[in-house]
């Protein structure tokens, strides 16, 4: 087996690539989970790409920016930057806090935010908080016009997205939360750094007076893909928010997760777990907004 | 039978030009190691978990294992013998022989490259900072407490030296 290897210097010149090699390239950025999967499957014939895309020279496509009530994001940024940019700390911290719980120091230096989502691991840490800001994926392929996925809609199951293997992630972006949004991040892991989610939450909600008016919940690693809970939210949605009311908006989360067993953790210790940090992220975020 | 395509390869190691051809699943780990000699870069899990094969690349510490050699094109490598030698050692390695902060020796190399990376942007870091910044390097001897203590020695030493 005999692998090709391009690193293309502008966009245009990557999306024609992939066209054109369609479903025999895969695109390399950080590589960080690319790299295991190659080595994992060195020895099977046929499972290899036959070209590999390199896109770390796409230097137009790391950025993180306000653009009037729009953060932008490129696909290249390194989730290190994600961590310490003024922008995310200001608007979206619980994006930070999430960059700054995804792998280690080393990892985070290489991996980038399109990968990070290209990837879809069903714990994808990125992913949660940018499914409750309401995060949307712009790709791209050659000779076609953008299009724009709702993040919600851009997970399929593992590892498996809406993606077209001859589409680009090139850029995410949500809307600058309003004046009365709060929020807040927890990740449980089984160590502090370098640990794969047991459960995420992501919690946004927009408090005017005693009201919740909008509510925004996603969870990572306790269903096949990173998912939003959507009953979850509309018990939120238009009421006071009350002790009462967030156990019963705890209480639906357990119905709303479908975990599994592995090493990390059982089924039903996420479940109970994501109704349990459920309940510590909304009181934080209650909190945050008071300070 | 079809023969693997190589590309060429230019990259500074320690500031010193290199040339070699790769091939595209090539790891700059290995290339380092294999076809420029340099065993200070040690393999312990071959997936980012350890740290073991960290160098700085273009200034950031990166796991060695998880970046193509050729995605390492024209830039530059420093490696551990690249922070120090054993003539002209860094006061990292000093620190880390003075307070004991070596058992084994396997995660070393990667741990002050970690913590070369951090001092490069934080002289003056907190305890807290210097955790995370070694929170990519695992060291089985569990000596972490002694490695804290040696690199929060040599942000002493090196702010006095300024």
């Amino acid at each position: 087996m005999t692998m090709e290897y391009f690193s293309p210097g502008n966009l245009s010149e990557a999306l024609s690539l992939l066209g054109k090699w369609n479903g025999r390239a895969t695109l390399v950025a950080g590589g960080t989970s690319l790299l295991p999967d190659m080595r994992a499957n060195l020895l099977k014939p046929g499972v290899l790409p036959e070209l590999l895309i390199d896109i770390t020279r796409l230097k137009d496509l790391s950025y993180i920016k306000r653009d009037g009530k729009v953060i932008r994001i490129g696909a290249l940024t390194p989730i290190s930057e994600m961590a310490s940019s003024r922008v995310i700390l200001k608007y979206a911290p619980i994006l930070a806090d999430a960059a700054l719980r995804l792998g280690n120091h080393l990892v985070r230096n290489r991996a980038t935010m399109g990968g990070n989502l290209a990837d879809a691991s069903p714990a994808a840490d990125t992913a949660v908080p940018l499914l409750a800001l309401g995060a949307e994926i712009v790709m791209e392929k050659a000779g076609r016009k953008r299009r724009q996925i709702p993040i919600d809609r851009f997970f399929l199951g593992p590892n498996k997205t809406v993606r077209k293997s001859d589409e680009m992630i090139k850029e995410i972006l949500f809307p600058k939360p309003g004046p009365h949004a709060r929020m807040a991040y927890l990740k449980l892991g089984l160590r502090n750094a370098a640990a794969i989610s047991v459960v995420s939450v992501a919690v946004v909600v927009e408090i005017e007076g005693d009201r919740c008016e909008k509510a925004r919940i996603a969870f990572g690693a306790v269903a096949p893909k990173p998912i939003r809970a959507y009953g979850s939210e509309e018990i939120l949605t238009g009421q006071e928010i009350t002790e009462p009311l967030i156990e019963a908006c705890c209480e639906r989360a357990r119905s709303e997760v479908n975990p599994i067993t592995d090493i990390r953790a059982t089924a039903e210790y996420r479940r109970s777990m994501a109704s349990v940090l459920l309940k510590r992220a909304i009181q934080k975020a209650i909190r945050a907004g008071r300070e | 039978m079809k023969t693997l395509k190589t590309y060429p390869l230019e990259l500074s190691v320690n500031g010193e030009w290199k040339k070699t051809e790769v091939s595209p699943e090539e790891t700059l780990l290995h290339v380092l190691r294999e076809k420029l000699g340099h065993n200070e870069v040690k393999e312990g899990c071959g997936k980012g978990d350890c740290g073991a094969c960290a160098v700085l690349l273009d200034g950031k510490a990166v796991n060695a294992c998880l970046t193509l050699a050729l995605q390492a094109h024209r830039q530059k490598v420093v490696t551990l013998k690249g922070i120090g030698t054993q003539e002209k050692p860094h006061p990292l390695q000093e620190s880390f022989v003075r307070r004991g902060a070596i058992q084994c020796g396997f995660c070393t190399a990667g741990m002050i490259v970690s913590a070369k990376a951090l001092l490069d942007e934080k002289p003056d870091p907190t305890r807290d900072e210097i955790r995370r910044s070694i929170s990519g390097n695992l060291c089985r001897c569990t000596g972490y407490k002694k490695i804290i203590e040696a690199i929060e020695e040599a942000a002493r030493k090196l702010k006095r030296s300024r």
